[in-house]
């Protein structure tokens, strides 16, 4: 692996909190390649280590161990050259809500040093490029969520970063806040920024991911395409909804025919499903089969597995196990937040 | 709609670019050998820009500030002031006005720790923190701010003083000595403030510095000469910073009490008014910069 190949390259990072009546071991040996324009999702539970990793690529916290680059730079010994390439999204949007959005975006550019006249030119191409034009001139706290973010996005955007690191960039958000934030973050990446984003909707991964790394207990426990990751856990489908649990074991005898595992037969919603290769072939055939045979078939279809489905396998169906509340969530980037932890167990 | 507002002053005349995806021609950083000290000037600025910007669209932090210290002059000097016999000849306008001073620059320290803790909670801290700034400009910013918030308070508690006819009974000089007192005190609580604002959990655990405030300004001489106090209180009220600070401004404008001059810190009011608050500064601002630092923990 080459550092110029890779915007992001972390080796073996570790890092533990140590609260005052607990210690949480965050991350244990991570490691993480984002391929230079790539878009690459960080999936895992509450609490599993994704802000961790975020915060020490940003230089916002120093690992343990390890060692990590961005764009080519050691987040550790030079944090001022990593901080000049990299735009960092956190948890809330963090903008001041008393300026308004085109103060703010030119407040942070003259702290990215550039000239008074040239940040007021980027801001008003941010504002344009954001589509917050109309809202340019009114404080930020009467924003919509949605509206927010996209300020927080333009801001991270001023030297037009060649990372961007995304930290849970639309929770909280409503559908349409949400669908606002990927768009601009699409833009992004057509401009070619590497994108590293962690969010705990699989959808959202599925939708704007190259490769999704799958994190648990501070460990990374997968890291593919989010299409090979579906393959993983036997590509697609094949389904047979029939009428009466009678011709049960019709159809499982059908669809075994075309699978080489075991169909799984569910009698309560009274359908057999196996994975399957050949995708249409399978269906033919054993549409003809249950037709030949004269059963009563009321649905017949293939599925695609859903990134839910792989995630529940990868993190053995224990999704939020361990973790039940938000304010774990919340602990996962800070000191003070593990104290907090620590004092309400 | 509000489409005129638009400042675009595109040079070129670039092409629009519509919905174009983004710009990827990258506003360059000025690099070369940049002076690291002009850059902390410069990013100071642009942080104390942005905080006093703070101060003018919401002109009503001011008035919180000065609620307290004006809702108790009225008070003390008229409701009480009547009773309140601090001394032969003293008026008690005169007594309590420098003592409001000192006590407006006390509380002062919950604006910083307010702030701070905003920005914190806010996630702003941490953008400041990931970008390529002088990370020093995020406290030195806070710090010139907050000086220059207090001046505002002082100028209008000096007005309001004035309209009640309070006046300064020495020169121009011994009084604007005595104002660069209270802004040292100020000052000092600069790094208190910003330490608590870092400590603190969030907002609400902020308001709560309140608890701490109050008695630390009122346990004082700020309304009454600690001499008229019982004894361990007195003493604790003769040794508060906030004291030295109040009796050195009373001396400055030429109103030294009779109550007060009894103990040796008495004795040196205006000596201790300037190491106080060195004293303070010595020890937070390093428990400051240090907690700032520990963020990355």
């Amino acid at each position: 692996m080459k550092a110029s190949e890779h915007a992001v390259l972390a080796e073996g990072l570790s890092k533990r909190y140590r609260g005052r009546k607990n210690s949480k071991q965050a991350l244990d040996a991570f490691d993480l390649a984002v391929p230079t324009g790539s878009v690459h999702g960080l999936l895992g539970p509450n609490g599993a280590g994704k802000t961790t990793a975020v915060r020490i690529l940003a230089t916002l916290l120093r690992a343990d161990g390890g060692r990590a680059l961005v764009g080519g730079h050691d987040v550790r010994t030079e944090p001022r050259l990593v901080r000049r390439q990299i735009g960092f999204t956190g948890q809330y949007a963090a903008v001041d809500e008393i300026l308004t959005g085109r103060q703010n975006l030119r407040m942070f550019g003259r702290l990215f040093h550039l000239s008074p006249s040239a940040a007021a030119r980027r801001a008003d191409e941010l504002l344009e490029q954001f589509d917050l034009v109309d809202a340019a001139d009114k404080q930020v706290s009467g924003y919509s969520g949605g509206m927010r973010r996209r300020v927080d996005l333009a801001a991270s955007m001023i030297l037009a970063p060649r990372v961007l690191f995304l930290d849970e960039p639309t929770t909280g958000l409503d559908p349409r806040g949400r669908n606002e934030v990927w768009a601009a973050v699409r833009g992004l990446v057509a401009g070619g920024t590497t994108v590293l984003l962690t969010t705990q909707y699989l959808d959202e991964a599925d939708q704007l991911a190259d490769r999704i790394a799958v994190i648990e207990h501070g460990r990374k426990i997968a890291d593919d395409t989010p299409e090979r990751l579906k393959d993983r856990i036997g590509g697609d489908q094949i389904e047979v909804v029939v009428a009466d649990a009678g011709e049960l074991p019709l159809a499982a005898k059908a669809v075994a025919r075309v699978s080489d595992t075991e169909p799984r037969t569910d009698s309560e919603t009274l359908r057999v499903s196996a994975p399957v290769s050949d995708r249409v072939g399978a269906l033919t055939e054993v549409a003809r089969t249950l037709q030949d045979e004269g059963a009563d078939v009321v649905d017949i279809g293939l599925r695609r597995p859903t990134l839910d489905e792989v995630f529940l396998r990868l993190t053995g169906g224990r999704r939020d196990a361990g973790h039940p509340d938000d304010s774990d969530h919340r602990a996962e980037g800070t000191t003070r937040g593990v104290q907090r932890e620590g004092e309400t167990a | 709609m509000t489409a005129t507002v638009r400042t675009t002053s595109r040079p070129e005349g670039g092409p629009e670019r519509g919905n174009a995806p983004v710009r990827v021609s990258v506003p360059t950083l000025p690099d070369g050998p940049e002076s690291r000290l002009y850059w902390a000037f410069a990013d100071c600025w642009t942080i104390v820009r942005r905080d006093l910007t703070h101060l003018v669209k919401q002109p009503v932090i001011i008035a919180w500030q000065l609620g307290f210290p004006i809702v108790s002059v009225l008070l003390f000097v008229y409701v009480f002031g009547s009773g309140m016999a601090v001394g032969d000849g003293v008026d008690y306008k005169t007594f309590a006005m420098p003592g409001m001073f000192a006590m407006t620059m006390a509380f002062g320290f919950m604006n910083t720790a307010m702030a701070v803790v905003i920005d914190k909670d806010r996630g702003v801290t941490d953008r400041f923190r990931s970008m390529p700034m002088a990370s020093s400009a995020v406290v030195t910013g806070r710090g010139v701010s907050d000086l220059a918030h207090a001046s505002i308070d002082l100028v209008v508690l000096a007005a309001i003083a004035l309209a009640i006819g309070w006046r300064s009974d020495s020169g121009i000089l011994a009084t604007l000595a005595a104002f660069a007192l209270l802004l040292l005190l100020r000052f000092a609580l600069i790094w208190v403030g910003v330490l608590l604002g870092l400590v603190v959990r969030n907002q609400e655990a902020a308001g709560n510095l309140f608890a701490v405030a109050f008695p630390f300004g009122m346990i004082s001489s700020v309304f009454t000469p600690p001499s008229m106090m019982p004894d361990w209180l007195g003493t604790i009220a003769m040794w508060n910073p906030v004291s030295s600070t109040a009796n050195a401004v009373r001396e400055l404008f030429g109103q030294q009490s009779p109550e007060l001059g009894t103990s040796w810190i008495e004795q040196h009011a205006v000596l201790m008014a300037v190491v106080w608050p060195l004293a303070i500064t010595a020890v937070f601002l390093p428990l400051a910069v240090r907690r700032f630092q520990s963020l990355s923990r």
